[in-house]
């Protein structure tokens, strides 16, 4: 650790815990870092770690029942956790300013974003309103906020999710306080959209020497901008260091889970199975005696049952691990696989899980959806949205096709009208030989058994007044597939041992289980009657890393056991990649480019697709630093009103006149991958 | 970790106690006034109707534990009878009238378009009025008697349910719950009625609660005013009408007076509970 000077924030010992009546839940523990003047820290971690919790202990933003009760938060020689309310609040937003996660619910909707910048300025008396607006229009235009002096007077929600951030920014950069803690500050956003934030964050830091804490579970993120790395668990520090070596030689293995856990970008998959931990982090109201993640290691010693402490493993590097303090290396993934138990098939190579592609399942040939948008006038022409404009695609037997793009592009509407949930504007849905494009609800029941849905939010996806026995008999009997209860009961029985769910679960409800669980219910639904074709609507994107692993390693054994085929819709390439055969880019409601996920991530022909791969971040700094970086200008168009001609050409880089008058069609530019640009292949 | 104080855990009871105390007051109250109507004959030394001008307006006594009224009367025989109206009144136009209006305004939410819009148009001509006044009108125009009191109350108590449903069901709606029970092919029906209701039932039963005591209050206003029962039923309302003048003779209004402020604050105080109850959020501490 660099020890040059006194650091600006040394934590010691803290300990924050919530005091709720069934006693404390002990959310950090025990956690001791320091941050550097100029510094930038990641902090990485599962949901529960404590991450949050710690740096909001540090801004002292805690609500009841939660309580600092130990340790110091030394900033600048005053101890920031025993400081009263008035003594705390000059801190705040002067000496230390914070961005959240969510930039829709971070500004007041009510206010001007000039007057919000202002008030923050002028509240610790070191502006005169009439310096702090013109500050305030500077910092916007520092953050890349486009004719700034104008769009100060907006409110908040003209802006799009990315602007807002970059007015979050400004707001916390406004008193130029020496600590920045941005909490999953591109956890909300498009990965285009987090690529420009992220770059923006990184200048700052740079011009403006402002040490930033960054809270992120995106190891990519972390590995992107930050000299140093805190892994959490279970309220602790678990493994301290610099990225390159921390995210290229882990000495903890819960850090090495992470790692492995996550598919990554720049990497072909020899198996479409991620590597997990099992189980779930401990309860934080009783964390075990020994070492906090001994129950889920697949290195754990018998000396593990001794609680670790947080020791230095080699300059400047520190782990809280026995294995790896004894000198022991964390090499292995078979042996982890091997205890994991989830793959129970042996791993098949990839050629032979590519189908024969013969006849589609699934046929959809221009295929259009409009949603009609309130009338701002009473006279005004009715304005459509063009949710989706004009998609073929064809999916078939034992294939699993991506449909990837930013938020806003489509692809779930598109999910919804392959499942008929909504009904098509225009176009054809041809599924397994039957036109369904405008059936009745009572003419699709039938096919229903063929043609599931798994969906995203595993918290709103089931009935949370029905048992999981209720929800997994219902779509059974419903189709006649179980005559009577007992049948029904023994189905629900496999149907459980299925996903990897105790057959106790029968009679629980949802809310007593976990995401991950929950998403194992909300596959078994959709596998009860028996379908061959599943569309999984983000079914992971919900979830934490490892569990994300799980739930992908138990869809591919699915797969390869019953022959699904999956459309599989999703935002993060890197998983893309790791488990489609073939994958659509969606841009607008149009697709830019479908091809075999192989080729197009080897030789992505549109600019878009390319632009896309480049944002994703990869998990290792010194791949990060060899990558070429194609900055994507802007933010996507309204779809209310898209660009003439190429939709995309508002944000190409290599974007020519012809693009703005002539749309590109689709066309086949390679074997089985096909492109819609006039200059396919030209950015890359 | 033994150096850091902790503040005392409350006990189970005593959390218990500080979240549902008086809603259990409540629920014990209603619990006593339910057996004492459905007891009265028992339970009563006198029968209510039994007129004595020789004992009229005896103050409370040893014979009389509430006094007597204007027709010599048990006031204290009168008020336990009462309870059976009061009760029953109120419970009957709040469960029809929830059951009507939830039904109502959870189709009308599931089926959207022209339904949903006629509908609400028709709570709102209900909502111009002032609920009391326009009961008033109608049991005015229906004629005086319980039953017809009852139906001017209904119409004007279904509407704040359908509303609420209204809102419930629109909330639910747009859950992926919802969108995965049609993609496993249940028709609108069963969504609606097995699916949806269920999860908007909480904040129904909610109102349910604190609404019987509302409805027994209006009721006794409207027998107050002479529209609700018709001598010489005992009714709370029409007793604290018959005794309003007589202000030497407090008992005589005094006693159903408290008789509705007890019912009233006790169903206050189960709906309360039950808000709790159903908080999520009040569920952590």
């Amino acid at each position: 650790m660099p020890t040059a000077a006194e650091p600006l924030l040394q934590v010691r010992d803290l300990r924050t815990w919530f005091l709720t009546d069934s006693g404390p839940v002990r959310a950090v523990d025990g956690v001791s870092f320091d941050v550097h003047a100029g510094e930038t820290l990641g902090v990485v971690g599962e949901s529960g770690s404590g991450k949050s919790v710690c740096a909001k202990s540090i801004m002292r933003l805690l609500d009841e029942p939660a309580r600092i009760v130990g340790g110091s938060i030394l900033f600048k020689g005053r101890d920031l956790a025993h400081l009263d309310d008035e003594a705390i609040r000059e801190v705040r937003g002067r000496e230390i300013a914070m961005v959240f996660q969510d930039p829709m619910t971070s500004l007041n909707p009510v206010l001007r974003i000039a007057r919000q910048l202002i008030e923050a300025m002028t509240a610790h008396g070191r502006f005169t309103v009439a310096a702090a607006r013109s500050r305030a229009i500077d910092l916007l235009r520092r953050m890349g906020v486009a004719s700034a002096d104008r769009t100060v007077n907006s409110f908040p929600h003209q802006f799009s999710g990315g602007m807002r951030q970059r007015v979050m920014l400004a707001m916390g950069f406004s008193n130029e306080p020496s600590l920045l803690i941005a909490d999953e500050p591109t956890t909300a956003l498009d990965v285009t959209i987090q690529a420009q934030i992220l770059d923006l964050l990184r200048g700052l830091n740079r011009d403006l020497g402002t040490a930033v804490i960054l809270i992120s579970h995106d190891l990519g993120v972390i590995a992107n901008i930050c000299q140093r790395v805190l892994v959490m668990y279970a309220g602790e520090v678990v493994e301290e260091g610099a990225p390159e070596e921390l995210l290229t030689d882990p000495r903890h293995p819960y850090t090495w889970a992470l790692l492995h856990a996550a598919p990554r970008i720049d990497a072909e998959a020899e198996d479409r199975r991620l590597i997990t931990i099992e189980g779930q982090p401990p309860d934080p109201r009783a964390w075990p005696s020994g070492c906090r993640f001994r129950a889920r290691c697949p290195f754990a010693i018998e000396k593990c049952a001794e609680h670790p402490e947080l020791l230095p493993v080699a300059a400047g590097r520190a782990a809280r691990c026995w294995v790896t303090q004894a000198g022991g290396a964390l090499h292995s993934p078979e042996r982890a696989r091997a205890g994991g138990g989830a793959g129970v098939a042996a791993p098949v190579d990839s050629s032979a899980a590519v189908p024969m592609l013969e006849v589609p399942i699934l046929e959809v040939s221009g295929l259009h959806k409009n949603f009609p948008v309130p009338k701002e006038a009473f006279f005004e022409r009715q304005r459509v949205l063009r949710a989706v404009d004009g998609v073929d695609l064809q999916v078939f037997a034992g294939e699993t096709v991506g449909l990837v793009g930013e938020s806003g592009c489509g692809k779930s509407t598109l999910a919804r009208l392959v499942t008929r949930l909504h009904e098509p504007t225009d176009g054809k849905i041809i599924f397994a030989g039957t036109d369904i494009t405008h059936a009745s609800q009572a003419a699709i029941r039938p096919l229903r058994r063929r043609m599931q849905m798994i969906f995203q939010d595993p918290y709103a996806s089931l009935n949370p007044r029905m048992t999981i026995g209720e929800i997994l008999a219902g779509p059974l009997i419903l189709h006649g597939i179980a005559g009577d209860a007992a049948a029904a009961a023994t189905r629900v029985d496999e149907l459980l041992d299925l996903v990897g769910l105790p057959r106790q679960s029968v009679r629980r409800f949802p809310h007593e289980f976990s995401g991950g669980q929950r998403q194992r219910i909300s596959i078994a639904r959709a596998l009860a009657v028996g379908p061959d074709f599943v569309v999984a609507d983000e079914p992971i994107s919900a979830l934490d890393v490892n569990i994300q692993a799980q739930i992908i390693n138990l869809m591919v054994d699915l797969q390869e056991r019953m022959g699904l085929t999956y459309l599989f819709i999703a935002h993060d390439l890197a998983v893309v990649r790791h488990v489609c055969d073939r994958i659509a880019v969606l841009y607008l409601g149009k697709i830019m480019e479908v091809g075999p996920a192989a080729s197009l991530f080897a030789r992505p022909l549109h600019p878009y697709t390319r632009t896309l791969i480049s944002a994703a971040p990869v998990p290792d700094p010194r791949v990060e630093r060899t990558r070429r970086h194609v900055p994507m200008k802007g933010e996507p168009p309204s779809a209310l009103n898209p660009p003439s001609g190429c939709r995309f050409r508002t944000r190409c880089p290599i974007a020519e006149e012809v693009c703005a008058l002539q749309e590109p069609p689709l066309l086949e530019a390679a074997p089985g991958q096909r492109v819609a640009c006039h200059f396919p292949g030209r950015l890359s | 970790m033994s150096d850091i104080a902790l503040p005392a855990i409350a006990s189970p009871r005593t959390r218990w106690l500080r979240r549902y105390g008086l809603a259990s007051f409540g629920a014990v109250i209603i619990v006593a006034w339910v057996l004492a109507a459905i007891f009265a004959p028992w339970i009563t030394p006198y029968d209510p109707n039994f007129v004595d001008v020789a004992m009229r307006l005896r103050p409370p006594s040893a014979s009389n534990w509430l006094g007597t009224d204007a027709l010599g009367r048990d006031v204290a025989t009168r008020v336990i009878y009462g309870a059976r109206v009061s009760l029953t009144v109120g419970m009957v136009v709040v469960l029809v009238g929830a059951l009507f209006g939830t039904l109502l305004g959870a189709v009308a939410a599931y089926a959207r378009g022209w339904a949903e819009e006629g509908l609400m148009r028709l709570t709102d001509l209900v909502f111009c009025f002032p609920p009391i006044i326009l009961a008033m009108a109608i049991a005015a125009a229906l004629g005086i008697g319980t039953v017809n009191t009852v139906i001017a109350m209904l119409v004007v108590w279904w509407p704040k349910f359908a509303r609420l449903s209204r809102s419930l069901v629109i909330s639910q709606r747009s859950m992926e719950y919802v969108e995965a029970a049609q993609s496993i092919g249940f028709g609108p029906a069963h969504i609606l009625l097995r699916q949806i209701i269920p999860n908007a039932v909480g904040p129904l039963v909610v109102l349910v609660t604190l609404d019987l005591g509302n409805a027994i209050l209006v009721f006794a206003g409207l027998s107050f005013l002479g529209l609700g029962t018709v001598p010489p039923t005992p009714e709370w309302g029409s007793m604290v009408g018959e005794g309003r003048e007589l202000v030497q003779q407090w008992w005589v209004a005094t006693f159903p007076g408290l008789a509705i402020l007890t019912v009233v604050m006790a169903f206050n105080f189960m709906g309360d509970g039950f808000r709790d109850w159903l908080d999520p959020h009040a569920n952590r501490r």
